[in-house]
């Protein structure tokens, strides 16, 4: 292994015009925060932050939460970002604070989140002591960040902070954590910054190059039935109306990824829905006859392609992404192009010519109503919980910005909810983190208070972080949990119902809480629901009672999600509807890989 | 034999004489799980894995045997980090399986991927990735070895889905070697150390002894007893090392440092022989080091090399078991007799006593106090972190070694509960005793399920004062009482929380209710909890402010101290 | 002060990681790290250079010592043990001064890999002393990209302790 440095570095900062003054270390970070346009910060106390704590009280310009368990501070900061698009915050203290909070980390760098979290670290002497309440953040948080900081001297505080914002929010977006030793808090430093971040080996391409948008156009015009593969991406760069442009334009049908949900309409007649793993069966059948598909902010996830091989196999790709890393790694590109959503569809846009592609509609309208997006509800069984979904999208619609927690419901959620609007559905996606929904959905009520912030859980994820209605009752978040409750670990149940036998190990809870007095004790208010006939007066009560309100809807534990291409399998494996007692016999008999 | 991995794997946990597994199952240890439940395995199901953590090192510090904890991968291993860095400041053992994604997906960031083995290296004491079913048995075998031995702490075995289910050949450990795979790694006796002390005890006119959880973790509480009585030495026990000596002992001089009694640090501060046998000079116990300890000779009996002369020199340091080396100095003990030190010690216990107000309200000592009484010290006391843990440090007289859990290094608020939930399940004859706070008890309250489904019947005193007690009193006493982001001024009702998981519940708000409230707790056959509506503005003292030297404590407020 | 640690390790997976990882975690500053095969294709060696306090270095030499993968460590100094390090510089050398570096190459027996109008990129190997005062010979006709291996390193074999290596 070889160490090369650039010999006499030639990039001495440039000063500001500020003239430098000495200050403390806590009041750089609350200029800073105050300077990159924070209003709230998720966090939760120790000793070595008191310095910056007592600057909340006595400023009231940026508004600090105390929450009851780190994790959710930085699901908070996720929620917020994910709603807003702006940088959530949070801020704990060393050892257990900084830990706590490595989930919500990992899970904003799977799904490319700007948080920028602020640790509290033990006095610089004190670092590699074993101190009381000292964690190696930094070392541990390395391949889970876009980048992170030990801060040691005051005099770099200003600039470090600045640059974690701005690495954050440019480019493929992401976790920054900064590590804030005690003494460089409580020592004086200049407040000192350049005028222009200019961090050598970070400079993300946004433009795309004009040769590949040029086939991108070329191959759209050639294609007979093309199909647009839509993730996260193209909402982080707010890509949305050039989607819609391109789409209706050139005629071409739009499948969405999980987190690519909401930047198509849901119900827009060239809409598919969502594809992978528990796609609707026709956006699925579509990617196998596609002759061309663009994925715009999309990265070929797993859970999306089944196996990688055979997804896609007649369609010339193309792949439009901000991370050059992204394009090819799990499927390789025919037009790459490396560049913003946004700035590369408008440029697309301008040299898209308007098209018909009548047979390919027939095709995919036929798939539409061959395999429809269903379920069962016969008379005096239990509530279904797509139902209860179903339910609430027509009862609140465009008027609430739905959280999930990770399982079957957030599976159905995505499937049964009717989004219209971007950054309308907010979930957990690479990571899979149970427990994120609900204190996702309080970042979210604080980004957004003109809309309704409502967390569809699943018992078990919801079970994980309850300790949080104590934040939202304290700080009168409104926040609304619709908790589709069948006392079961859902998905883990479903692959052990498919693909073990039915033995059911350690998923199904014994005893379940109560969750309304549970509700209640927290100075929140709650319902519970068993037959059909509630579940729409019920809905009209959560959304009508102020303040935080648990929704316990008691639904069938033996619901299985469907369609379903088994893990590691193909498209063509997808298992369409629940008819798996027939089905199912030998032809899944092998485990999946993954 | 032919198994997959899974059985291979649950065969050798089983040949090493593991009992009990606490986790949570997920898409990437699914295969793992059903195995589990085939082979009979015992598994407490919980509601978060930082919970199955925590319960396992619970289990650990209590019944001395190693528990693992299985997660799927992902955010089921990331949610293990805090439990394992937990068990890794505080030497504790712990064997972590979490399920990963398949060999052929690992870095392609697939679905509930996390780069764990990365994640985990700084707070393990060492970790594998698996990545061919025929290793699982040698690693299996190791992570057990290197969890239990030497100085203890947590290992994490990350096991990729698909060896999970690839079939190996497997040959069983013949029966005739040890559960353990390996000798015992300790080094050997340093005689010309043990010399040097035993010369130096004789020197010495104001000895003392400070015990660290060494003393619990090598099993020497009774040579210590026999060693503190024959050379007549008062013996100091860190936060982590209460239990390893009587707390009723007339030689006890209880907790040293930040909290610590008046009388331990003033033993310190006159010292002039220290002899530390297993505790690692951390900066809570050692203030400012420059004036620690300053006329003493210092002696420190570590089994770990790298923390003797770590943050504090050493004059006379003895590698070793804490026990072993024990034995050998009770072996050529002269029998000591310190008169005038003597004195001079049991004169500041009686002067400088630990005391409490009585205003009428309900204070968080005199819960303590009566939870002490009841018990007589026989039960095993569990409790979160912050002011509570620190006033059942100093309250609670410890009969035995492994009757006391708290999180010390790490300091991880909302440690109790699940920690308290694991000691039940190691000692299910003995009363559990949870002290704990409200923040730290909101941060893992959701394990309450947990208690209730399997009905472990811990006890749960909750000292509710609505604040993060220990940051108010800091921002007291350092930030003219700024009470900035330490306040929970709409707390939820602990009490009827605790009747909605299907726990009995009480809320205590009258200081008269409290002897009571214990007892029906005590009685009551299940999980108990009691919520106690504290005094708001209790503080704890003594207190050596951070970075100050143990001759700066301060014993009482300062308007107090200015009256006596 | 500096102090050079020879390290065997095993060779798998992430052993490099693990070694790495304390060096940051426990705050030591690695001035050099250089790690390759060695005659036992199951151990690797890592030989690094680190700076720190009398007691620090101390201290890291146990720490490393309690990693489970690694096999042994020597603290090495200078006189006990053969060290080197190999440099690749680029200095900028218009015409009228190229005849005088490739002099001043010479002279240190490094060796000329290419040339441009304006630069001659050299190659050199030597130990410490050596390395350092290359680099001070050239520093002032500008150093215009430099790499180096970090250093390597061995004991000397069948050295009787007393022995005094003439500089």
């Amino acid at each position: 292994m070889a160490v090369a440095t650039k010999a006499k570095s030639q990039t001495a900062k440039q000063p500001t015009k500020l003239k430098p003054q000495k200050i403390s270390g806590a009041e750089i970070v609350y200029r800073s925060l105050e300077r990159e346009g924070v209003k709230y910060v998720f966090g939760h106390p120790g000793a070595i932050l008191l310095t910056v704590l007592d600057l909340f009280l006595k400023r009231s310009k940026i508004k600090h939460l105390l929450i009851r368990h780190e994790q959710c501070a930085a699901h908070m900061a996720e929620g917020y970002a994910r709603a807003s698009g702006e940088v959530g915050v949070c801020l704990t203290t060393s050892g257990p604070g900084a830990t706590n909070l490595i989930t919500g980390i990992t899970d904003a760098y799977m799904d490319s989140i700007p948080i920028v979290c602020f640790t509290g670290q033990v006095a610089t002497s004190m670092v590699g002591n074993d101190a009381f309440q000292e964690a190696d953040i930094v070392g541990m948080t390395r391949t889970i960040t876009k980048h992170n900081y030990l801060v040691k001297s005051t005099d770099d505080l200003a600039e470090t902070i600045q640059e974690a914002f701005y690495i954050a929010r440019t480019g493929r977006p992401g976790p920054v954590l900064v590590d804030l030793p005690k003494d460089v808090l409580l020592g004086d430093g200049n407040y000192q910054l350049p005028e222009k971040v200019d961090l050598r080996g970070y400079k993300p391409t946004t433009k795309g190059h004009p040769r590949q948008i040029q086939r991108v156009a070329e191959a759209i015009e050639k294609s007979k039935q093309p199909l647009l593969y839509v993730g996260g991406g193209a909402i982080h760069a707010e890509a949305h109306s050039e989607i819609v442009k391109l789409a209706e334009t050139a005629e071409i049908p739009v499948t969405y990824t999980l987190l690519g949900a909401g930047a198509f309409p849901s119900a827009h007649e060239l809409s598919l829905g969502m594809l992978g793993m528990h796609g609707t069966a026709y956006a699925n059948y579509a990617t196998m006859e596609c002759d061309l598909l663009i994925a715009v902010g999309a990265r070929f996830d797993d859970r999306v392609t089944g196996k990688v091989s055979e997804f896609a196999t007649r369609a010339k790709i193309i792949h439009i992404d901000i991370d050059p890393t992204a394009i090819g790694k799990n499927k390789k590109a025919d037009i790459p192009v490396v560049g913003d959503a946004r700035q590369v569809l408008v440029e697309v846009n301008k040299l898209i010519k308007p098209q018909t592609r009548p047979l390919w509609k027939k095709r995919i309208q036929n798939l539409r109503t061959e395999y429809p997006l269903t379920f069962d509800s016969p008379d005096g069984a239990p509530i279904k919980p797509q139902e209860a979904i179903v339910a609430l999208s027509e009862e609140v619609g465009d008027k609430a910005i739905i959280t999930t927690e990770v399982g079957q419901h957030q599976m159905w959620a995505a499937q049964f909810y009717n989004f219209t609007f971007p950054r309308q559905f907010i979930s957990s996606g690479g990571l899979g983190t149970m427990g994120f929904g609900f204190p996702a959905a309080i970042g979210v009520a604080l980004a957004r208070p003109d809309k309704l912030a409502i967390d569809i859980a699943g018992d078990g994820s919801f079970q994980m972080v309850m300790q949080e209605i104590a934040t939202a009752v304290q700080y009168e978040i409104p926040v609304k949990v619709f908790l589709l409750n069948n006392a079961t670990l859902g998905m883990v149940r479903q692959w052990q119902d498919l693909f073990m036998d039915r033995r059911f190990s350690e998923v199904d809870f014994e005893s379940s809480p109560d969750y309304v007095k549970l509700a209640e004790a927290f100075g929140a208010s709650g319902r519970r629901i068993v037959d059909k006939e509630e579940i729409r007066p019920a809905i009209q009560e959560m959304i009508n009672t102020p303040g935080p309100f648990i929704l316990d809807v008691i639904v069938d534990p033996d619901e299985l999600v469907f369609p379903m291409v088994p893990a590691g399998g193909a498209t063509k494996d997808m298992i369409v509807r629940d008819s798996r007692k027939k089905i199912l016999q030998g032809k899944l008999s092998a485990l999946p890989d993954n | 034999m032919e198994l997959n991995g899974s059985q291979i794997m649950i065969e050798e946990l089983k040949a090493a004489g593991i009992e009990m597994a606490f986790g949570i199952p997920g898409g990437a240890i699914m295969p793992f799980y059903d195995e589990l439940l085939k082979a009979d395995f015992p598994h407490i199901l919980t509601r978060h894995e930082q919970g199955a953590a925590h319960m396992a090192d619970g289990y650990a510090r209590v019944s001395g045997k190693v528990a693992i904890v299985v997660t799927t991968s992902g955010p089921g291993a990331t949610n293990l980090i805090t439990g394992l860095a937990n068990a890794q400041m505080d030497s504790v053992p712990l064997v972590a399986i979490t399920g990963q994604v398949a060999t052929n997906m690992i870095g392609t960031d697939a679905f509930q991927e996390a780069d764990v083995y990365g994640c985990s290296i700084p707070v393990t004491k060492f970790n594998w990735l698996i990545k061919d079913v025929n290793e699982i048995q040698h690693v299996t075998r190791e992570a057990i070895r290197v969890a239990t031995t030497g100085r203890p702490g947590p290992v994490l075995i990350d096991f990729p889905k698909d060896i999970q289910i690839t079939n190996a050949v497997y040959t069983p450990r013949e029966s005739a070697e040890s559960p353990l795979p390996a000798p015992r790694e300790y080094p050997e006796l340093d005689t010309e150390g043990i010399d040097k002390l035993l010369a130096a005890i004789e020197r010495a006119e104001r000895p003392v002894i400070i015990g660290g959880a060494g003393i619990i973790k090598s099993g020497a509480s009774a040579e210590l007893a026999e060693f503190a009585k024959a050379a007549d030495i008062p013996v100091i026990n860190t936060l982590l090392g209460l239990g390893g000596f009587p707390g009723t002992d007339e030689l006890f001089l209880g907790m040293p440092g930040m909290h610590g009694t008046a009388y331990a640090n003033f033993a310190l501060c006159e010292c002039d022989l220290l002899i530390n046998l297993g505790a690692r000079f951390d900066d809570r116990v050692t203030g400012k080091v420059s004036s620690f300890c300053p006329k003493a000779t210092i002696a420190h009996v570590d089994i770990d090399d790298a923390e003797i002369d770590k943050r504090v020199h050493t004059h006379i340091p003895i590698l070793g078991n804490v026990r072993d080396v024990l034995i050998a100095l009770n072996e050529h003990l002269k029998p000591g007799d310190y008169d005038e030190w003597r004195q001079t010690w049991t004169d500041w216990k009686e002067n400088y006593p630990l005391q409490y107000d009585w205003d009428g309200s309900i204070k968080p000592q005199y819960v303590i106090d009566q939870i002490q009484e009841i018990t007589e010290g026989n039960g095993i006391y569990v409790t979160g972190v912050g002011q509570h843990q620190m006033w059942a440090a100093q309250f609670i007289r410890f009969n035995e070694p492994k009757t006391w859990v708290t999180s010390g290094g790490l300091g991880t608020m909302g440690f109790g509960l699940p920690a308290a939930i694991g000691a039940k399940f190691a000692r299910p004859e003995k009363e559990v005793w949870l002290i704990d706070g409200d923040g730290s008890f909101a941060m893992t309250l959701v394990e309450l399920a947990t208690a209730a489904t399997y009905n472990v019947p811990v006890k749960v005193a909750i000292l509710n004062n609505a604040y993060l007690g220990m940051v108010r009193q800091w921002q007291e006493l350092f930030f003219e009482k700024r009470y900035s982001h330490s306040h929970y001024p709409e707390n939820p009702d602990f009490g009827t929380i605790a009747e909605g998981y299907g726990v009995k519940g009480i809320n205590i708000t009258d200081v008269n209710e409290v002897r009571n409230s214990l007892d029906t707790a005590a009685e009551h056959d299940g999980p108990v909890v009691l919520n106690f509506l504290v005094n708001k503005e209790e503080n704890v003292w003594p207190m050596v402010p951070a970075g100050a030297g143990n001759d700066e404590m301060q014993l009482a407020p300062p308007s107090r101290e200015a009256k006596s | 002060m500096r102090q050079v640690y020879s390290i065997l390790v095993n060779n798998h997976a992430g052993v490099l990681s693990h070694v790495a990882g304390l060096f940051t975690r426990r705050g030591y500053n690695i001035e050099s790290i250089a790690a390759g095969p060695t005659e036992d294709t199951t151990i690797t060696r890592i030989v690094i250079v680190a700076i720190g306090e009398e007691n620090e270095l101390h201290q890291i030499a146990k720490q490393l010592r309690k990693l489970y993968d690694v096999r042994e460590v020597e603290q090495i100094s200078y006189n006990q043990a053969v060290t080197r390090e190999l440099v690749l510089a680029t200095i900028k050398a218009p015409l009228s001064r190229r005849s005088e570096v490739i002099q001043l190459a010479n002279a240190f027996g490094a060796q000329v890999i290419n040339m441009t109008d304006d630069t001659v990129t050299l190659e050199a190997s030597g130990n410490d002393h050596k390395v350092r005062t290359l680099l001070k010979a050239f520093e002032g006709y500008g150093i215009s990209q430099m790499a180096r291996t970090g250093m390597i390193s061995l004991p000397y074999d069948g050295m009787p302790e007393d022995w005094e290596p003439i500089a």
